[in-house]
């Protein structure tokens, strides 16, 4: 087999583009989650990160669906989703760690990364709890007929969140531009879902008249395809979408969350990593459709390894915040 | 205040004006809540916008307090200004997560680079006989919130000046209006004025005694000062206006005149803004103070129904005069 490290070079030089784009990003994220992984086990973190390991496709495929102008919330579990939407991993990892260079100059951390600049609206650490503010920020699209879509991603756990139904009868009342996308990782903190999670999830969101969709989340070409179908519905003025997307998480709730045989088996684990990879799946196929082969992944991936440790570097020089900031910005 | 086209205007009336010209000042302000459109609100505050502004700016929604004042957050951070309507304070319970966890914490959390330039309008006040979940002045719980602005008017004219005021601010503000002052008249200019946050009005000056009194209980407090009066005692009543900011600066020079300060207020007097304004008194005039700093609010109980028992939970004239009286040594 020849190198194809170009897509240009290839038989369908946009499907290698775009193949190759969503590939990146998914190892831009599983890249990026083993740096965080490695942070809190040197010590080097404070306090806790919930890692997006296993789910990257889901943040991929949609975000990549999206325009820069275009809205998101995000989750507790949300580096994915800002690095997929456009966020650098060196002002991510700068947040990380507490410093001014991040994106909220450190005062928000893990859970709390936001950045206008590419349409991030912020991650939020009480489940369910951006689900007012995407729905808000689809009601201004509409208002000022701005074209813009608001995407609300949220885990499963979310499901038992009133408030979500709340918004999804009033997204659908006023035919708003937003989609809310289930993230089902199958675990709510450390409980299977089938727990928590009566009847079925999709019709939820049907009895409110909010068009469903599910999706294999380990599937990234499926989920982007899925997501340009529902940002165009939503663009086009048709309404309101909630999309169920299947993953898996590989990791704990969180990284201090090692061992996890009380509620899931290793064996389940290893189902998944081996089976349903979202970029060894991906990767299969781009070489198997010949859009791209062994070597051009390969290259991604050490790339991609240089761009984080040498974001790492850059967080862990950069200096904290100077006391005199601690009251600053309470007010705007 | 301006001399020229000064008319009587209810609180309501003064309420809507405010916000009818703020929404054709900005086409960015909008209203949303349960019958805010034809229906106006139960109290009326509200009739005749819809009709003028339409149904998208004048947006009724579900009885979903959650739902749509989470809404108003994201509408505020991605260029509406809303101003959420949330009929009874009661029901601030509901949407205790929206204000609290979001719209408080997204400037700070995201480093200051979201606004959430929000403006919800609840009321407060018992006597309506309304019982325990539609009577309580809640107002406290918001102003313990760094992040959150609160504003309490007395006056019509305090009213409109103070509304425009938290809709053209770039922060969320929580805005209670007593239901029970909603007829009560009083002067406003008909020109454009703002009143400016963190501004106590002194609304009777006086030399023995200072009663700080917010919202409902400044009619209560001036009421008070007139049978002080016949007692001979000269009472200032001091109106902070808004709790967030607070005008501590005017507080304590009154209590310095005067030597002896009462804080009224109808929120629960246990853990209540008067503990917080009391404090800001001792600590600011302690040398100059001839008695404790005494504190007013609401009895510790939910509110009854029974009329003969609701009036009992509340400051009233003849409590805050006895008190003042007490307070200056004639009882």
């Amino acid at each position: 087999m020849k190198t194809i490290t170009d897509p240009a070079k290839t038989d369908n030089p946009v499907a290698a583009e775009l193949g190759l784009r969503l590939y990146r990003q998914m190892v831009r994220i599983r890249l990026f989650e083993e740096q965080v992984n490695e942070l809190y086990t040197r010590a080097l973190m404070p306090g806790l990160a919930h890692l997006y390991i296993g789910e990257e496709a889901v943040a991929v495929g949609i975000c990549e669906a999206l325009k820069n102008t275009d809205y998101v919330t995000s989750t507790h579990r949300g580096h994915g989703h800002c690095l997929a939407k456009g966020a650098t991993p060196d002002r991510m990892f700068a947040e990380l760690l507490g410093k001014e260079a991040g994106y909220c100059r450190g005062k928000g951390g893990s859970m709390h990364i936001a950045d206008p600049a590419t349409g991030n609206l912020g991650a939020n650490a009480i489940v369910g709890g951006s689900a007012g503010i995407a729905t808000g920020a689809a009601l201004t699209a509409k208002r000022l007929k701005t074209d813009q879509v608001a995407v609300c991603f949220f885990g499963e756990g979310a499901l038992g969140q009133g408030v979500l139904y709340e918004v999804m009868n009033l997204a659908s009342l006023y035919k708003l531009p937003v989609i809310y996308v289930c993230e089902n990782n199958l675990y709510t903190e450390y409980t299977h879902f089938s727990e928590t999670t009566a009847g079925d999830i999709l019709l939820r969101g049907t009895a409110f008249g909010v068009h469903g969709e599910s999706v294999d989340g380990q599937d990234v070409r499926a989920v982007h395809a899925v997501a340009q179908k529902l940002v165009g519905r939503a663009r086009r003025g048709e309404g309101p979408s909630l999309l169920l997307s299947n993953t898996y998480r590989y990791t704990g709730h969180h990284v201090g969350d090692i061992n996890r045989e009380y509620y899931r088996s290793k064996q389940e684990e290893q189902e998944w990593k081996t089976k349903r990879d979202p970029i060894k799946n991906m990767g299969e196929w781009l070489a198997g459709q010949k859009l791209a082969d062994r070597s051009a992944l390969e290259k991604i991936e050490s790339e991609v390894r240089e761009e984080m440790k040498t974001a790492v570097e850059f967080a862990i020089a950069a200096p904290y915040p100077g006391v005199e900031e601690v009251d600053q910005d309470v007010y705007a | 205040m301006p001399e020229t086209a000064i008319r009587e205007l209810t609180f309501a009336q003064a309420v809507r004006e405010a916000l009818a010209e703020e929404m054709r000042r900005d086409p960015r302000v909008c209203i949303f809540g349960e019958d805010v459109a034809e229906a106006g609100t139960p109290f009326k505050v509200l009739s005749g916008l819809v009709e003028e502004f339409g149904s998208e700016r004048v947006l009724d929604t579900p009885i979903s307090e959650a739902g749509f004042t989470g809404m108003g957050v994201g509408a505020a951070m991605t260029g509406l200004r809303p101003v959420v309507d949330i009929m009874f304070g009661d029901f601030l319970t509901l949407t205790m997560d929206q204000l609290v966890n979001q719209a408080a914490k997204v400037h700070y959390m995201s480093g200051g680079t979201w606004k959430v330039p929000m403006v919800l309008r609840t009321t407060l006040g018992a006597t309506r006989r309304s019982a325990a979940q539609h009577s309580q002045s809640l107002h406290a719980w918001l102003c313990h919130v760094p992040g959150l602005k609160v504003a309490m008017p007395s006056t019509p004219y305090d009213a409109k000046g103070l509304l425009k005021t938290a809709i053209r601010d770039d922060n969320p503000v929580i805005f209670f209006e007593d239901k029970m002052m909603y007829k009560q008249k009083g002067a406003v200019p008909a020109e454009d004025y703002t009143i400016p946050f963190g501004v106590a009005d002194v609304k009777r000056e006086g030399e023995d005694i200072t009663l700080v009194a917010t919202s409902s209980m400044v009619e209560v407090a001036l009421g008070a000062a007139k049978l002080l009066e016949g007692a001979g005692i000269s009472a200032e009543v001091v109106d902070p206006r808004t709790m967030w900011p607070l005008d501590e600066k005017t507080l304590v020079e009154s209590a310095k005149k005067t030597s002896r300060a009462i804080v009224i207020d109808e929120g629960y007097g246990r853990y209540g803004v008067t503990g917080e304004i009391a404090s800001v008194i001792a600590e600011g005039a302690f040398f100059n103070l001839e008695a404790p700093v005494k504190r007013m609010g609401a009895m510790h109980v939910p509110i009854p129904f029974s009329p003969p028992l609701e009036d009992l939970t509340v400051p009233t004239e003849q409590t805050v005069f006895d008190a003042a009286r007490a307070l200056c040594g004639q009882a």
